[in-house]
Formats: C-alpha cells, sequence, structure tokens
C-alpha cells in the first residue's frame, strides 16, 4: 500500500497579477507555503495583502485581467497551474473546496437550499437524485440545521446569516475535501454565532481529516482556531510560524506592530494602543525594497532597495526581514540567524 | 471618580422606538428599542454593545433625533430632546455630532474636503469666510491631516483618513457629545489603534463625552468607561467596563463575553465557552418575558411571562434577569 502523503498542497514563489488598463497590480508576489494532513493554517493580512488573491490562485478561481504569473500549486503531488479549467473541475469543489465571507451572494437565491446541495453532490459523485437529496439532508444535519428534512426545501433568504454559513460549509464539505478554504468565513456573523461557526469547523474537519487554510484579519480567531499561520503584507509573505511561535515570539515588525494595536490585556490597567503609523502600500506602486519598509520603525536602507529574503529561526518559524541577518544592528526581540530558508 | 463626573449630561428614560412594517398577516411592529435607560455622566466614553438587531445604532440615532422616539425622554443637560420641534432642536444638533460606521458613505463624494467640514459652521453660524477657512485647516490639522488636504475630494482618501475627516466635520462645530456608530468596524486592524487613540486623546483635550456603538467587544472594553449590553431592543446590563468583564451578571453577556476569541494561544477559551445555541431572535411583534429567555440555559417559567427589570446588583452594575445573583457557574 502506498502511504498517505502527509504534504496536501504545496504552493511554491506563487505570483499573481492583474494586468489592468492602469498598469499591473502585482496581487501576489512569491509566496511559499506548504499544509499538511490536519493543519488549520491561517492567513493573516489587511486589505490588498494578497490574502484573498492567494485563496483564489489556489483555486483556479482568478479572473480576467488577473492569472497566476509564476510559481507552482502542488495538490497531493498534482500541478495544478497547468491544468485546463475542465481538469481543474474534477478538484475544485470535491479535492479543494472554499467557503466566502458572505453567504448570501454566494448561495443563488432563486434555488432551493436542497437544490444547490444536490447539484453540487451529483456533479462530483455517482450518486442518483434520491440518494443525493439524502445525502443533503445528512449534510444539513452535520451543520447542525434543525430539522433538516423541512429545511431542505427552503431558499437562502429563509435562512439567517448563521444558517446560510452553515448551508454553504454543507455544500463545501459534501465531497469530503482533502483541504476547505475558507475567506474571512465568519466576519460578516455577529460574535455569538462566529463561536459557533469556528467550533463546527474545526469539529468537521477532526471527522472528515481534511485540512483547513482559513482567511482571516482576526488574530483572536487564528489564535483559537489555526496550528500554524502566514503572514501577508503587501503582497508578500512576511512571517510564518506555529501559532504559539507566532504570538509569544513574533519575528517581523509588522506582525510586532499587529499585536500591538489590538486591546490585548485580559484584565488590570488599560495600556495605550501602539498603532502602525501611515497606511498600506498601493499595489500599483508598489514600494520597492520590503512592501511594509514605509511604515517600518526599523527600517534600514537596505530595506528600501531590496526586499529580505525568508529567514529560517527554527523548523517552523521564518521570516523575511533583514534585522535576522547576522550583519544587522541587534533589535530586542529579534534573533539573528545564519541561515536563509530553503526555498525563496 | 470626581463629583463632576458624576453629573449625567445624557438620561434615557423609558426611550423606545417603534418601526412599523407590512408582513402577509398584516402590520407588524419592530420594537428596534423597547423602553431602556441609562446616564452618560460628562466626559466619559459608554460603550454600547450587543449582536446585529439588538437595537444600539437605533438608539444612537434616536438620541441624536435622527428618528422621532416612539416613547420616552431624553434628557440632554436637563432639556428633554424628544419633545422638541425640529427648529428647537437646533441648538442641540450642533452640541451633540455624530460619526458613522461606512467612511465611504458618510462623505458626499461631490464636495470638497473643506465643503464638508464648513457645511456644519455655515449651518450653526460659527465662522465665515477667511475665518471659516483657517479653522478647516485647524480641523484638519486636528484630526492629522494636512492644510494641502482641504480641496481633494474624499475618493482621494483611504478609509482611515476618510474616518479622520467624519471626525473632523463632527469636531468643527465645538461639540460636547459624539456619537460614534461603529466608528472602527470598516477599517484594517493597523489602522484602527489610530484612530482609537485619536478619540481618546481629543476627548481628553476638549472634554468630549462619547456613546461608542461597537461589536468588537475588546476594542469597546479598551475604550469605554462604562459598557451597556443590550440584547433585542433591551439593555440587558450596565456596568463599569472592567466590572463587566470581569463579573458578568446577566446570562448573556456571559455567553457574548466567552465568545470573544482571544489573541493568545496559551489562553484557548474554547473550552470555558458558553456555546449560545440558536440565533438571534426577531424583534418583531415581541412578545412578553425576557427577550434572552428562548436562548437562555437558565430559564424558568417565570422568565417566559415576566420582563424582567433593569436593577442595581452591586453597586453601579445594573442587570435585567430574574435570577442573576442566584445563578452561579
Amino acid at each position: 500500500m502506498i502511504p498517505m502523503p502527509n504534504n496536501i498542497l504545496d504552493v511554491k514563489n506563487l505570483r499573481t497579477t492583474f494586468y489592468t488598463h492602469m498598469g499591473e497590480v502585482q496581487a501576489v508576489r512569491g509566496i511559499s507555503f506548504e499544509v499538511d494532513q490536519g493543519d488549520v493554517m491561517g492567513i493573516v493580512g489587511e486589505s490588498g495583502s494578497g490574502k484573498s488573491v492567494t485563496a483564489m490562485s489556489i483555486m483556479g478561481l482568478v479572473d480576467e485581467p488577473g492569472r497566476v504569473s509564476g510559481g507552482s500549486i502542488k495538490f497531493m503531488g498534482k500541478e495544478l497551474t497547468t491544468l485546463t479549467d475542465a481538469e481543474m473541475n474534477e478538484y475544485r469543489g470535491k479535492e479543494i473546496s472554499m467557503i466566502f465571507q458572505d453567504p448570501m451572494t454566494s448561495l443563488n437565491p432563486v434555488f432551493s437550499i436542497g437544490n444547490q446541495l444536490v447539484e453540487v453532490i451529483r456533479r462530483h459523485t455517482d450518486l442518483d437524485k434520491e440518494q443525493a437529496h439524502a445525502r443533503a439532508i445528512e449534510l444539513l444535519r452535520m451543520v447542525g440545521i434543525p430539522e433538516p428534512e423541512i429545511r431542505i426545501k427552503n431558499y437562502p433568504h429563509q435562512f439567517s446569516g448563521g444558517m446560510r454559513q452553515r448551508a454553504m460549509i454543507a455544500m463545501a464539505i459534501s465531497c469530503n475535501p482533502k483541504i476547505l478554504i475558507a475567506d474571512e468565513p465568519t466576519t460578516a456573523l455577529d460574535v455569538t454565532i462566529q463561536a459557533q461557526i469556528l467550533d463546527l469547523m474545526v469539529r468537521l474537519k477532526k471527522e472528515l481529516n481534511s485540512s483547513i487554510i482559513l482567511i482571516t484579519h482576526d488574530l483572536g480567531v487564528v489564535s483559537e482556531v489555526c496550528n500554524k499561520v502566514n503572514v501577508m503584507y503587501g503582497g508578500m509573505l512576511m512571517e510564518k510560524a506555529s501559532v504559539e511561535e507566532l504570538f509569544d515570539t513574533p519575528q517581523h515588525p509588522y506582525t510586532l506592530g499587529l499585536l500591538k494595536s489590538i486591546p490585548r490585556d485580559v484584565t488590570g490597567e488599560r495600556k495605550r494602543l501602539v498603532p502602525i503609523e501611515g497606511t498600506p502600500p498601493d499595489l500599483l506602486k508598489p514600494p520597492s525594497g520590503c512592501p511594509f519598509s514605509p511604515r517600518c520603525p526599523y527600517a534600514m536602507g537596505i530595506c528600501i532597495r531590496e526586499a529580505a529574503p525568508l529567514y529560517k529561526l527554527s523548523a517552523t518559524h521564518h521570516a523575511s526581514c533583514w534585522l535576522h541577518h547576522k550583519g544587522a544592528p541587534a533589535v530586542e526581540g529579534f534573533v539573528q540567524v545564519e541561515e536563509e530558508s530553503d526555498h525563496e | 471618580m470626581s463629583d463632576e463626573k458624576r453629573t449625567p449630561l445624557l438620561s434615557v428614560r423609558n426611550l423606545t422606538k417603534h418601526f412599523h412594517t407590512s408582513t402577509p398577516s398584516g402590520t407588524a411592529v419592530i420594537a428596534a428599542v423597547d423602553g431602556i435607560d441609562f446616564d452618560i455622566y460628562k466626559g466619559e466614553t459608554f460603550g454600547l454593545v450587543g449582536e446585529s438587531g439588538c437595537g444600539k445604532t437605533t438608539t444612537g440615532r434616536t438620541i441624536a433625533r435622527l428618528y422621532t422616539p416612539t416613547a420616552g425622554s431624553i434628557l440632554f443637560d436637563g432639556v428633554d430632546l424628544a419633545a422638541l420641534s425640529q427648529r428647537e432642536l437646533r441648538p442641540y444638533r450642533k452640541r451633540i455630532q455624530m460619526i458613522f460606521q461606512d467612511p465611504y458613505a458618510s462623505l458626499n463624494t461631490r464636495m470638497t474636503i473643506t465643503d464638508i467640514i464648513a457645511e456644519g459652521m455655515k449651518v450653526h453660524n460659527i465662522a465665515s469666510g477667511d475665518e471659516m477657512q483657517e479653522r478647516v485647516y485647524q480641523m484638519l490639522e486636528r484630526v492629522g491631516l494636512k492644510r494641502e488636504h482641504a480641496s481633494r475630494y474624499p475618493h482621494e482618501f483611504s478609509g482611515g483618513q476618510r474616518q479622520r475627516i467624519g471626525i473632523a466635520r463632527s469636531l468643527a462645530v465645538d461639540p460636547e457629545m459624539i456619537i460614534c456608530d461603529e466608528p472602527i468596524s470598516a477599517l484594517d486592524v493597523s489602522i484602527q489603534a489610530q484612530v482609537v487613540n485619536m478619540l481618546e486623546d481629543l476627548q481628553k483635550q476638549y472634554g468630549l463625552t462619547y456613546l461608542f456603538i461597537a461589536h468588537d467587544l475588546s476594542m469597546v472594553r479598551h475604550i469605554s468607561d462604562r459598557i451597556g449590553v443590550m440584547y433585542l431592543g433591551k439593555m440587558a446590563e450596565i456596568a463599569g467596563s472592567d466590572e463587566l468583564y470581569v463579573h458578568p451578571l446577566h446570562p448573556y453577556t456571559k455567553s457574548l463575553l466567552s465568545s470573544i476569541p482571544v489573541a493568545n494561544p496559551h489562553q484557548k477559551v474554547a473550552d470555558t465557552r458558553i456555546m449560545l445555541k440558536g440565533d438571534i431572535g426577531s424583534p418583531i411583534n415581541p412578545k412578553p418575558g425576557c427577550r434572552f429567555a428562548p436562548r437562555c440555559r437558565y430559564a424558568q417559567e417565570r422568565c417566559k411571562t415576566d420582563t424582567p427589570l433593569l436593577r442595581e446588583i452591586r453597586p453601579d452594575h445594573f442587570c435585567a434577569c430574574h435570577f442573576c445573583d442566584t445563578i452561579k457557574d
């Protein structure tokens, strides 16, 4: 028997560019990461950091005028970037599925929830109509919709926001995907409903033995559900680490800045927040060098000229910052290493 | 706390705002805000939290008299705003200003920044001509923007900068109180802290009083002196912000607070989380009894018929629950 490969997704030096009338927008500029079996990997970043485009690139859903302009995306050893749209359909929605921020705009308002579920199931399996219907009810029950036999006939507008997101999750897991990509799945939901949905996703991941890529801007959500995390800024990877490493010993000034700008004190004296000054970069005219350098309190001459390589700080912790270079001035909290990461 | 601080600038009593909507079975009443009481003291920040549909935004807008209240009183500096005509309200519109969630939608795209900031000054006869222009520059500098921004249009600014313009507009008429309706929700994390710090500085400098409406509970705690928790048009609990977070009394507040994801991987709250079943109910034709009863794990027969009143359980800590002093976790 061939052993199950542990590595599910291997993204190397991915570049995604939008060729607009106003010029090239380099939304993703050479990022690399791996997703292993059972991982819940967070991608954190602000608007325009490239986190959603990364997800769309993996799904093969980057629309004109954009396209993947470089690098590779390997799903269980199979290169996805060279597949035709028809070939990609074998993976999309089946092996790799996705849920979006706003469940109302991703569900079709003129078909019932059941109709839409059955369509997905029949597209990817050999089940007949009746079996697919039974499977749809089972899925709705799995995601915690009460009275699924009745609710399956409802239309999206008859569901609340939380229930719509549950229905989306039911659709996404209908074919036992290896990877579920969730793009800000709880951002539009209230905090008590967010807790329910995150809990559901983590529980289903265990039951289905799959992996999750969770895109979010909420560091609290990352800390709660992820085991590893990528921090993106200006289309580039600033830091990737296990969740513990990222929150305990952040090794990129941007990550450090993010952590200082949210209230984290649970009890006691309230400290003044330390914001990151300035504004995120314009991707039409990205700054040369490190995208964070114009806002970085530690920026040096080299940061403005050239982006730093990804320094390997531990087996699981990498950061792209010149402060880790052995020749850089020592800054408290930042370690310096000899070795650069094995991949660009 | 000093005595001066204990003078309520705003006293809201039995504030009620109902909307009417037509349904297939006739007209229905949406009880968006259904008889709430609270005070806001001079110079403090009062946070108002709750989930979508709880009535927090309607409360803010009714206090600003963008809506006419269905019942109740809004005592601002001793005068009941609820009883005033539009003409009589004029001087109070200057004293109570508002900033909004969506910095894209709350600025007129066809007006320059000068026009936007000066509009209130013109309406309230605060300044004109060169003096007005000078004041616009001052306001821009006060919120961390530059003089040369004055002749530009809203689309030339980022979200954070637009929110600063909205704040400059409200400051231009020298208000005493600002109702901040989700002022940072649409902003990126790194920008949120900039705006929050600025609001804090302006408060100190000009002695402003804030009603801060938000759903980001950790930010509300950070900025507020006292907090009110709303659920389906009712006030569930009011307390000082540390008191509320450390000793919540209402079962809803407890589960709401336990739902906040904490940015500390060593302190996963998932295990201690009080997971709420079901969704927030509907404010249409509300039934008597506690609004939270259908989702409350402590609910008893009495909760379904008898609407709990807000009462002082501990000093300055109010809670509307029949059983909050007996519930032990």
